[in-house]
């Protein structure tokens, strides 16, 4: 599966600071297609990002969340080059793990 | 005790460890499924947290007086309360109230921005735990064109 995040992760005086967007239309299930059907509930519900294998951010998200979900934080340690990995799941069921370099 | 009997609690050992190590180790609880379908901010505030929050200017929540869009109003919430760890935001009168659960692990900043939907005008809550209490921010933001659809 292609990506679904886009990672800016930077490091500077010992601090990562990390932010994210990812591509997801994050369905309510409330709202209506054209065809007058409640369109299905369909969004991200957790998102968790390690690094050096410790998880750094952990979020539980819920459909009040924006189309295109968007995340910033800062956590202590990374340097330039290391990775962080995200692993995010969806209601539906689906997972996805992805990497991103911090720079 | 004898060697079968030894035997078997090694195996038995073992094999919490290997489970142990299978599950990361996590600040955060599951998706609370019940604070996230509450309908009501207390009942979600409740389920997630087991308790009311205590309104306290430790707690920076950044939001829009007036937002456009209600599709997408930006918050950040900000504490400076020791040994945070977990951040959770409201808004009150959405279908779903709770909107996000975050949670900071020792060596993270507590200080998360996002991005919420908005259905109407109605109090933004960020509810930050510390030490094993529950702190609080409320700020109302004004929305032009609500953004739940509909």
């Amino acid at each position: 599966m292609a990506k679904i995040f886009r990672v800016k992760a930077s490091a500077r005086g010992g601090k990562t600071t990390v932010k994210m967007m990812a591509k997801h239309n994050m369905d309510t299930g409330l709202q209506k297609g054209k065809d007058g059907n409640l369109i299905p509930a369909k969004f991200l519900d957790t998102v968790s990002v390690s690094h050096g294998g410790k998880v750094v951010f952990e979020a539980n998200l819920n459909t009040a969340i924006s189309k295109n979900p968007y995340l910033a934080f800062t956590f202590e340690g990374g340097a330039k080059g290391e990775e962080l990995s995200v692993a995010w799941s969806e209601n539906t069921g689906a997972t996805g793990t992805e990497s991103a370099k911090i720079k | 005790m004898n060697r079968r009997t030894v035997v078997k609690a090694i195996a038995a050992s073992g094999a919490l460890i290997g489970l142990g190590a299978m599950m990361p180790r996590v600040a955060v609880a599951a998706w609370n499924k019940d604070a996230f379908n509450a309908k009501s901010q207390a009942d979600a505030l409740n389920a997630l947290y087991g308790s009311a929050a205590e309104a306290s200017a430790d707690v920076m929540l950044k939001a829009p007086d007036i937002a456009e869009n209600g599709a997408v109003v930006p918050v950040s919430v900000e504490s400076k309360l020791a040994n945070v760890e977990s951040m959770a935001i409201f808004v009150e009168q959405n279908p779903t109230p709770l909107a996000a659960e975050f949670g900071i692990p020792a060596g993270t900043a507590a200080d998360v921005s996002t991005r919420v939907r908005m259905g109407k005008t109605t109090n933004v809550t960020a509810v930050v735990k510390a030490g094993g209490k529950t702190y609080s921010a409320t700020k109302e933001v004004k929305v032009t064109i609500g953004g739940c659809g509909g």
